[in-house]
């Protein structure tokens, strides 16, 4: 944004006066908003002159590869640092990642645990540092010097995550950089735990960084520390992970230095760069093997976290020779005061990590293997927010965006003879967990979140089921921590804890890994609260794959007026471990049970309240009906499912008493539902005649296209629309106001607003 | 030359066609979606999807809300199997969800040989030392 095109005749101006122009311009920047030319790209920056030189000098495979092995054990320690002395929780469930950049700036190699997305993200900051912050008096980058960020809008997920960077130097020239980043939770915003789902606009999100200098001479600066410990609710955790990503950093830097010391410069360098181009190529190599194609799917996002509606993320993945090309034109208009929305880096982030940890797990992690893959969309979309849109809970666009794009990519590679992971129903995609703040049984102020947004449940594969919990789409080898542990620190309990949710299923020949129940009450502190934040309470956020089916939907549930330790200490019998049995039975005296969909607003609890909420179940695989009754019977001693649901779902007979399977009963069971679909399914020329409308029904508040039209967006009503390319405010309403009106309207319907002066 | 593309669904190069890989049955063109040549069935969630919560006492049950959301089956008209799922808003048409390229198919599979049995992909193989919980 701070290249103005100026339109003057082109005979009017000389070279002198153009660069005379240039430097008035950049000598009266009043702003240095996000770059549109590094935040829109993601391929890997031109080979440098002195690249070239270093490759010409050192291009041995064997070397490079030494080197690489060294680097990437020196940013996996640089890792294991982060995670082990990470005072935030998600650092130290594994929440993180390191890396090393190249002098350009691009992601060469990346600790092999943690969440890749961010690391694909990293290097726009430092692109951002390299354009602006070198050559610039009052800042300047030099050896010793550490940079903080954490703005989305200059390359990130969310501005609770924030990095470290430094850049590395070698006899005074500028050889690398190396990065950490944590999600740390806290940074202010208008609700605890960094992720508000209330933030209405950017300047409800908290601290917004973007890149600047807070390390001199390995030293954080004292002065900036205390600034961002005030702007945030969590100030001693802002200092110790500040001080714990620096370490990391020079953890790696120490390892480069190791190899600087042994093989020079040259090689180094050679190493970084040949490792990119390579990645590149191969995978260029790998996508020309895909069938040529274009496949379409989308992904209902359900809520904005404020309300419920429907907000569409389209996707149409082509292939053609070796490009591969996301197009997510048609998605939902970004929403102007709701946080769901993404920055377009952020998507690609999330796409890269479908790349790295689904398609081609084998390959050197870094910013490569998303390089040579196109992305589009329209602008001032869901998925492509604008400057001015709040993004805090982009992780819902980003994350759906990621599900479309790993249903899409199994239509790919099922035919392909070579195959790198196995074909792969989507996973649970929503953060289902608590996010938590306020006071603690220390007397402590505290903000951030129970690690069980790691909890997701795995897609079925194409020869197996998927896993229950734990496959986090965000993070390979993440783990959730120890409750009790989490209890020491934080006012309340999770009563019940990783008890998988039974009924709450996606079946298929192999079906989805289920999501856990999650039970929590706060008991020791005055002051305390919990939010959620995620999708999916009406609309499953999945879709199947080859006949299986997605996941069910997920509500969070609430008992008040109980104080559950009273009822566990004098009548114990009445507390059951379970949503349904609480739920259904209702046996506390005198409580009130509700539900809600998951966009619960940061809401203070009582002492011995219950909310209850539960992870989700990846998607299923194939036709239900070939599920073998061995593994039906293995759910059910699990508990995943219950006997009725089983028997009514694959059409199966299995004697509840000794779980023995009827055969020949499942036989004809089978065989009967398979004439059954026969007589009940309409021949698709007919069916569409009813079914295909060419509006979205009034009833629903829908965004996005609707059908095959992809330039027409629906604004919430049928009647509302904007053109794909076209900027239009999409405003909503506060809840509360539509609830009060709909209140009062029915006040006034039946006479009851009396006499009340408007 | 046949190609493997789904679970369930094959692909004849020459002839132009899906084919049901379960029966063998020949769906329809491949220049159209293989959707048109299936039978749809328009699904109530709740069925797959049961509620865990009472229905009676509660907005929110674990079931997807049949008035926003439904499942298109689509089942092969010959021997019923479900080929594939869709959940799309009441109303919303059905995707085009794989057009594939028929003449550059031809051209990549004319180097290779015909698959008759997809490979399953790698397995992740545990070690005897590997850590354990
Ligand atoms: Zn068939």
């Amino acid at each position: 944004m701070n290249d103005i095109s100026i339109k003057v005749p082109d005979q009017a101006i000389r070279p002198e006066e153009a660069a005379l122009i240039k430097k008035f311009l950049e000598d009266t920047t009043l702003f240095l908003a996000p770059d549109p030319e590094i935040m829109n790209k993601h391929d890997l920056m031109e080979r440098s002159e002195q690249e070239d030189i270093s490759i010409n000098k050192q291009n041995d495979a064997h070397t490079i590869a030494k080197i690489r092995d060294r680097l990437q054990s020196g940013c996996d320690e640089g890792y294991e640092m982060v995670e082990q002395m990470g005072a935030a929780p998600g650092a130290k469930w594994g929440d993180v990642i390191t890396g090393v950049y190249s002098a350009s700036g691009d992601l060469a190699i990346a600790s092999a645990g943690g969440v890749l997305l961010f690391s694909a993200l990293v290097h726009h900051p430092i692109k951002f540092i390299i354009k602006n912050w070198i050559n610039e008096p009052t800042v300047g980058v030099r050896d010793g010097d550490g940079f903080i960020h954490n703005d989305s809008r200059y390359g990130n997920v969310h501005n609770t995550d924030q990095s470290m960077i430094l850049p590395i130097f070698h006899e005074g020239n500028l050889i690398c950089w190396v990065a950490a980043t944590v999600h740390e939770g806290e940074n202010g915003a208008i609700e605890p735990g960094g992720m508000p789902s209330m933030a209405e606009s950017p300047s409800d999100e908290g601290l917004k960084m973007s890149p600047f200098k807070v390390v001199e001479n390995y030293q954080i600066k004292r002065d900036l520390l205390t600034f961002l410990q005030n702007s945030v609710r969590e100030p001693k955790l802002q200092y110790e992970d500040m001080k714990v990503k620096l370490y990391g950093c020079l953890r790696i830097k120490q390892r480069i230095e190791d190899v600087l010391k042994t093989d020079g410069p040259d090689a180094l360098i050679a190493t970084l760069r040949l490792t990119m181009e390579n990645v590149r190529t191969e995978v260029k190599r790998r996508i020309s093997e895909w069938p040529d194609m274009t496949v379409r799917t989308f992904i209902v996002q359900d809520s904005t976290l404020r309300e419920n509606c429907i907000a569409k993320i389209n996707c149409q993945l082509t292939k053609k020779g070796d490009r591969l090309i996301f197009d997510f034109r048609g998605s939902a208009p970004e929403f102007t005061n709701r946080p769901t929305n993404t920055v377009l880096a952020g998507l690609k982030g999330m796409l890269s990590q479908l790349v790295m940890c689904y398609i081609w797990p084998d390959l050197p992690r870094g910013q490569a293997a998303f390089a040579p893959i196109e992305v589009i969309t329209d602008p001032f979309s869901i998925v492509n927010s604008s400057y001015n849109a709040p993004n805090s809970q982009s992780l819902m666009s980003i994350f759906t965006g990621f599900t479309a794009g790993q249903h899409a990519v199994a239509k790919f590679l099922y035919s392909c003879p070579e195959k790198y992971t196995k074909v792969h129903a989507p996973s649970f995609n929503m953060i289902n967990t608590f996010i938590w703040g306020g006071v603690s049984q220390h007397g402590e102020t505290l903000g951030n979140l129970c690690a069980d947004l790691n909890g997701m449940g795995g897609g079925a594969r194409v020869d197996m089921d998927g896993e229950p919990g734990l496959q986090p789409i965000f993070a390979t080898m993440a783990d959730i921590g120890e409750q009790e542990l989490n209890e020491e620190d934080v006012p309340f309990l999770q009563l019940v804890s990783k008890k998988m949710t039974r009924d709450a299923i996606a079946p298929g020949k192999y079906r989805g890994g289920q999501g856990y129940t999650m039970i929590v009450a706060t008991k020791d502190s005055e002051e305390w609260g919990f939010m959620t934040t995620a999708q999916g309470a009406k609309v499953p956020p999945l879709q199947g794959l080859f006949g299986g089916y997605a996941c069910g939907t997920y509500p969070l549930s609430k008992v008040k007026g109980v104080d559950v330790y009273d009822v566990l200490l004098n009548e114990p019998g009445k507390f059951k471990h379970s949503i349904e049995e609480i739920m259904n039975d209702q046996s506390f005296d005198g409580a009130t049970y509700t539900t809600h969909h998951m966009g619960m607003g940061f809401e203070i609890s009582n002492r011995g309240e219950l909310f209850m909420i539960s992870q989700g179940a990846g998607a299923g695989y194939g036709d239900l009906l070939e599920r073998d009754p061995a593994l039906i019977v293995k759910d059910l001693e699990e508990e995943l499912i219950s006997h009725a649901v089983a028997e009514r779902l694959y059409k199966v007979k299995i004697a509840p008493d000794t779980l023995i399977v009827d055969h020949q009963a499942t036989r004809t069971l089978r065989d009967n539902e398979r004439k059954d679909r026969l007589s009940r399914g309409i021949p698709y020329a007919e069916f569409i005649k009813s079914w295909n409308k060419p509006k979205p029904p009034a009833h629903l508040p829908f965004f996005g296209c609707w059908g095959d039209d992809t330039e027409t967006l629906y604004m919430g009503t049928p009647d509302k629309t904007r053109h794909a390319n076209e900027s239009m405010p999409n405003y909503m309403r506060h809840p509360k106001d539509v609830r009060i009106e709909e209140l009062e309207n029915r006040l006034a319907a039946a006479g009851a607003l009396m006499d009340e002066k408007r | 030359m046949k190609v493997l593309m789904t679970e369930y669904l094959r692909l004849d190069l020459d002839a132009e066609q899906w084919e049901c890989r379960v029966c063998n049955h020949v769906i329809g063109t491949a220049h159209k979606g293989y959707k048109e040549g299936m039978l749809v069935y328009d699904r109530d969630p709740r069925d797959i999807h049961p509620p865990i919560l009472a229905p009676e006492k509660y907005r929110y049950t674990f079931s997807p809300d049949p008035e926003w959301v439904r499942i298109l089956e689509y089942y092969c008209a010959n021997c019923g199997t479900q080929v594939e799922t869709e959940y799309v808003p009441p109303g919303h048409p059905p995707l085009h969800d794989m057009q594939p390229d028929l003449p550059a198919l031809r051209a990549q599979w004319a180097s290779r040989p015909e698959v008759l049995e997809v490979s399953v992909g790698p397995a992740v193989i545990q070690r005897a030392d590997d850590h354990k919980h």
